[in-house]
């Protein structure tokens, strides 16, 4: 077997490979619906077709009579008990099983559980739900007139109004866009997409009726989150639910919120006493579980007439669909939305965030983004972009001409974000260079005369990721702190657990990096374990671009007491005083004496067998990490783009991006996610959306309606960085996954637009499917 | 092929093994696969054959979608799933590619990914840029963005071409 490179010394910011793959390269991940238990059942749902009714009867005698279905659950059911609803992230609730009626097509009716998958499923078909249509509302802005009906009986307040949320001065900002040289205003919709991890959602719910203990095999990104939230539903002592989450096949905040199927697990396994698994199929996870996005975005962005921009103004509607069921920290309806001003110097700004309820499925989930970042980011690239033309100046010099300047930081924006670091105009400079940016815009002068569509976009995004400071940040009440817990074996080898789940990020690799960096030990005699409740410290998961500014500074910090405790016993091994040694070379040395030195090894086993008299044995350590502020990533991405008049066909010509991610733990892992979610933004771009028609029908159910990149459509993708670390994290990191997706869909639509904009065209909303483009192209006269 | 009622008898050659299974009429292959000769390796990921997460080799050369195949329909057929491409103590060149060029980061779509390109190479053993993607456009990776398992591709090109060469390869 080939060995991975063992780096010496240094071990952060080494390409190391990843210690996770030899389990996947060869098929023996274990993933949820890989694993079986005896006396297992199969759980089907029943599906509503309606979007809107009221349900009259439901008949499952035909589904009973089948040999081997042994229950079905509705929400009468489940309301009996005291679960037919259950809270949100959002502080909303939502219904467990539909009762009394229901809101969305695709909403969950009933439960079948039966001896084997097949059978669940045919068992589901034989149940028989009578539905009285109720009008449907699929548009927020139809949502919010005042004679609409209301959706939502079981409120209190008698409207679809789910929330309304303001930050900024709002007259100050007013004021100053009355006064400005140039004002323009842009509509913008982030249309409602899905996250789509290749693994669906599922879980296997095993209760014990002997033990009393719930095991939960669950597809989950946040395990300890959802152990506290099953106990307080359920009302299962905390210490009796195990939650266990395997290998995941991918999140992207997909598997952050608690959905319907896992709770109608855990009840069925509760009443019949055997472990229940439910397995979604892909219209399962595309049509129930959480939407992200769908905002309807307005911007009023005031500048000077060279330029300089003084006021941004910015109107939001949000479709949340039938529960305001967004993962959003408590006090953050609309999330970190208020990053809307980017990475420019605004003297003044206002947002507002009203959000309503509509006969489609709940969500607001941040997919790849921390929380609202992503709308954030592509309505000011997008607006910036129509300023620029506005002054017949190119976006490049715009963007630079506004940056948040380098002696600015910590910089206070107008909206109350306290951005940690960034050098933006040597990101962009970087970025402008290795493009050849000057030349690409003669190259696109040349072709533009000979008839060609060719545009060129940048964005230049700014991203807050890390959540968060515990003062700030709470999800349903829990802090959003994160943990680590470090046990040094006598050998010297050690493992790792962190109240994070990835996914797909690679902490095996990444979290044994930042210990073998910190202790000096080999990384590949570090296990890093993740997912387990039983065993793991608390934590709030892996999402938001969150792991390693939290649980990865948690890590570093655990790793900092050991050494201290390390500093001593290397004291009494070397016979000299602890202030004599010095941290050097990844070894103890006494000072001014290299050849007297112990190693993290030697001072582990010492630990064990050599103690200082009246020393604690032993050589772990646990810490939990409280940040005191988010981290700031940035980047400056460049996009050119052809588009053939006849099909309305865009091609990716290039695309670099240039990330400023701070210290970077290992860059071929970093490399990975960039190209990942420059992926998922170009699909964003350019196929994506979840339809639903004027009756409530959910147009987008599989992979041939909501489509996925192949690589065939994929562009190739070209990457750098700056580096400028985080000041306040112990190692200078500041998290990445996100960065991509967040910032690469403006670059994407501004490069069309700028083809386009010879046409007068200013604006288009995504995604920009050929079809689109085509019949812009037609209405604008060029027929080819 | 002996059908009872709904139940037939299945003959496969699985991995270099003889293989003979009892299974419903319409099982599908891959739930055949993983659920009752316990081949996780293979991946469900869709309902209409669009993610390839199930691809096997069938009879040495054809990638096949095993969602979209019956049990019953491989009876006396040769099939490879990723169990038998290659094991941690020795990898198939494809397998070590995809390792050193970081093709993979939640695996879910890597085993069927590495089939696919097994039956591309076989097809093609010196594939351009162009052709690989293509060759690959069967299976989604919602993960890499693909631009590593291009890379992956090229390198266990290099080594299936010239097998003396060291597994083990320095990038
Ligand atoms: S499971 Fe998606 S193609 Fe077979
Ligand atoms: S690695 Fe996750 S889907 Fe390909």
């Amino acid at each position: 077997m080939a060995i991975a490179e063992e780096p010496t010394g240094h071990v952060m910011g080494h390409a190391m490979k990843r210690k996770e793959d030899p389990r996947f390269i060869t098929g023996q991940g274990r993933y949820l619906d890989d694993i079986v238990l005896p006396r297992m059942l199969y759980m089907a749902i029943v599906h509503s077709p309606y979007a809107h009714a009221r349900i009259k009867s439901i008949d499952a005698s035909a589904a009973l009579q089948l040999p081997g279905v042994h229950l079905v659950l509705t929400g009468a059911d489940l309301d009996q008990m005291g679960l037919g609803w259950m809270p949100t992230m959002a502080g909303d609730r939502e219904m467990t099983l539909a009762v009394g009626k229901v809101l969305y097509q695709y909403q969950e009716v009933a439960v079948v559980l039966a001896e084997s998958r097949a059978l669940a499923e045919d068992a589901a078909q034989l149940v028989e739900v009578e539905y009285e249509p109720l009008p449907v509302i699929v548009d927020p802005f139809e949502s919010m007139k005042p004679d609409a009906p209301v959706l939502r009986e079981d409120r209190e307040q008698k409207d679809n109004h789910v929330f309304h949320w303001e930050v900024g001065d709002r007259t100050a900002t007013e004021q100053l866009l009355r006064s400005c040289d140039v004002v323009v205003r842009q509509k913008v919709r982030f249309q409602r997409i899905h996250p789509a991890p290749l693994e669906p959602c599922g879980c296997i719910a095993d209760f014990n009726k002997a033990t009393g203990r719930l095991t939960l095999y669950m597809t989950s990104q946040a395990p300890h989150a959802h152990r506290t939230v099953f106990s307080m539903v359920t009302g299962i002592p905390e210490q009796n639910i195990h939650i266990i989450s395997p290998d995941v096949g991918g999140g992207f905040g997909n598997k952050v919120p608690i959905y319907p199927g896992y709770v109608a697990a855990i009840v069925a396994s509760l009443k019949l006493g055997r472990p229940v698994k439910w397995v979604e199929t892909r219209t399962e996870n595309l049509t129930e579980t959480a939407f992200a996005r769908d905002y309807h975005m307005e911007a009023e962005l005031g500048a000077t007439k060279d330029g300089v921009v003084q006021a941004l103004k910015v109107k939001t509607i949000a479709d949340h669909g039938a529960f305001d069921a967004a993962a959003d920290p408590s006090k953050f309806p609309a999330g970190l939305f208020s990053i809307c001003t980017g990475s420019y110097d605004f003297p003044n700004a206002f947002a507002e965030v009203d959000a309503f309820y509509t006969n489609k499925t709940p969500g607001g989930i941040a997919y790849r983004c921390s929380f609202r970042v992503t709308e954030a980011s592509y309505l000011i690239e997008r607006t910036m972009d129509v300023l620029a033309d506005e002054l017949g100046m190119d976006p490049a010099e715009l963007r630079l001409k506004n940056f948040v300047p380098p002696e600015k930081f910590p910089y206070h924006s107008a909206l109350g974000w306290t951005y940690d670091s960034g050098r933006y105009a040597e990101t962009l400079k970087k970025a402008l260079e290795r493009f050849d940016y000057t030349k690409r815009r003669q190259e696109q002068d040349e072709r533009r005369r000979k008839g060609e569509l060719v545009g060129i976009g940048l964005s230049t995004f700014t991203e807050v990721v890390g959540a968060g400071p515990s003062q700030t940040f709470d999800i349903m009440g829990i802090k959003m702190f994160d943990s680590a817990e470090i046990r040094v074996h006598p050998t010297g080898s050690a493992i790792v657990r962190a109240g994070t789940r990835h996914q797909g990020q690679g902490h095996e690799t990444t979290w044994a990096q930042i210990v073998g960096e910190e202790l000096g030990l080999d990384p590949q005699n570090i296990l890093v374990e993740e997912g387990d409740t039983d065993t793991a410290p608390y934590g709030l998961g892996t999402y938001a671009s969150r792991s390693t500014p939290t649980a990865g500074a948690a890590i570093a910090m655990a790793a900092r007491r050991i050494r201290e405790k390390a500093q001593k016993i290397a004291a009494y091994l070397l016979e000299v005083s602890e202030e004599d040694l010095e941290w050097r070379d990844q070894k103890f040395q006494v000072r001014g004496v290299p050849s007297k030195a112990v190693t993290m090894q030697e001072i582990a086993f010492a630990a064990y067998t050599n103690l200082p008299e009246g020393m604690e044995p032993g050589l772990e350590a646990t810490y939990y990490y409280d940040p005191p502020n988010l981290t700031f990533p940035n980047g400056a991405y460049l996009c050119q783009v052809s588009i053939d008049k006849g099909t309305g066909e865009v091609k990716v010509e290039k695309f670099l991006a240039v990330d400023d991610c701070g210290n970077v733990i290992n860059p071929m892992i970093v490399e990975g996610q960039i190209h990942g979610g420059l992926t998922e933004g170009f699909a964003i771009a350019f196929m994506q959306e979840i339809v639903y028609d004027e009756d409530g029908n959910h147009l987008a159910t599989n992979f041939s309606d909501y489509l996925v990149p192949t690589a065939w459509e994929a562009p190739d993708w070209e990457t750098d960085r700056t580096v400028t670390p985080s000041p306040h994290h112990p190692i200078g990191a500041k998290g990445v996954g996100e960065s991509p997706n967040v910032g690469s869909p403006a670059a994407f639509v501004n490069a069309v637009i700028d083809a386009l904009s010879p046409l007068g065209i200013r604006h288009i909303d995504m995604p920009l499917t050929r079809e689109k483009i085509w019949r812009a192209l037609r209405e604008h006269g060029i027929e080819e | 092929m002996a059908v009872s009622s709904t139940q037939v008898s299945v003959h496969v050659k699985i991995n270099g093994q003889e293989i003979t299974k009892e299974c419903e009429v319409r099982t599908l292959l891959a739930y055949f696969l993983r659920e009752q000769l316990g081949l996780t390796g293979v991946h469900v990921g869709c309902d209409t054959t669009s993610c390839g997460a199930c691809t096997v080799l069938l009879d040495g050369k054809t990638a096949i979608k095993s969602c979209t195949v019956f049990a019953p329909q491989v009876d006396g057929h040769e099939l490879l799933t990723v169990e038998g491409l290659g094991e941690a103590d020795h990898l198939h060149p494809i397998q070590q590619a995809f390792w050193d060029c970081h093709a993979l980061q939640c695996g879910y779509c890597t085993p069927g990914m590495e089939l696919a390109v097994l039956a591309l190479l076989q097809r093609n053993p010196n594939p351009t840029d162009e052709e690989i993607r293509f060759g690959l456009s069967g299976n989604l990776c919602r993960c890499t963005g693909y631009k590593n398992i291009v890379k992956a591709v090229h390198q266990a090109a290099e080594i299936m071409n010239h097998p003396s060469t060291s597994q083990s390869v320095t990038l």
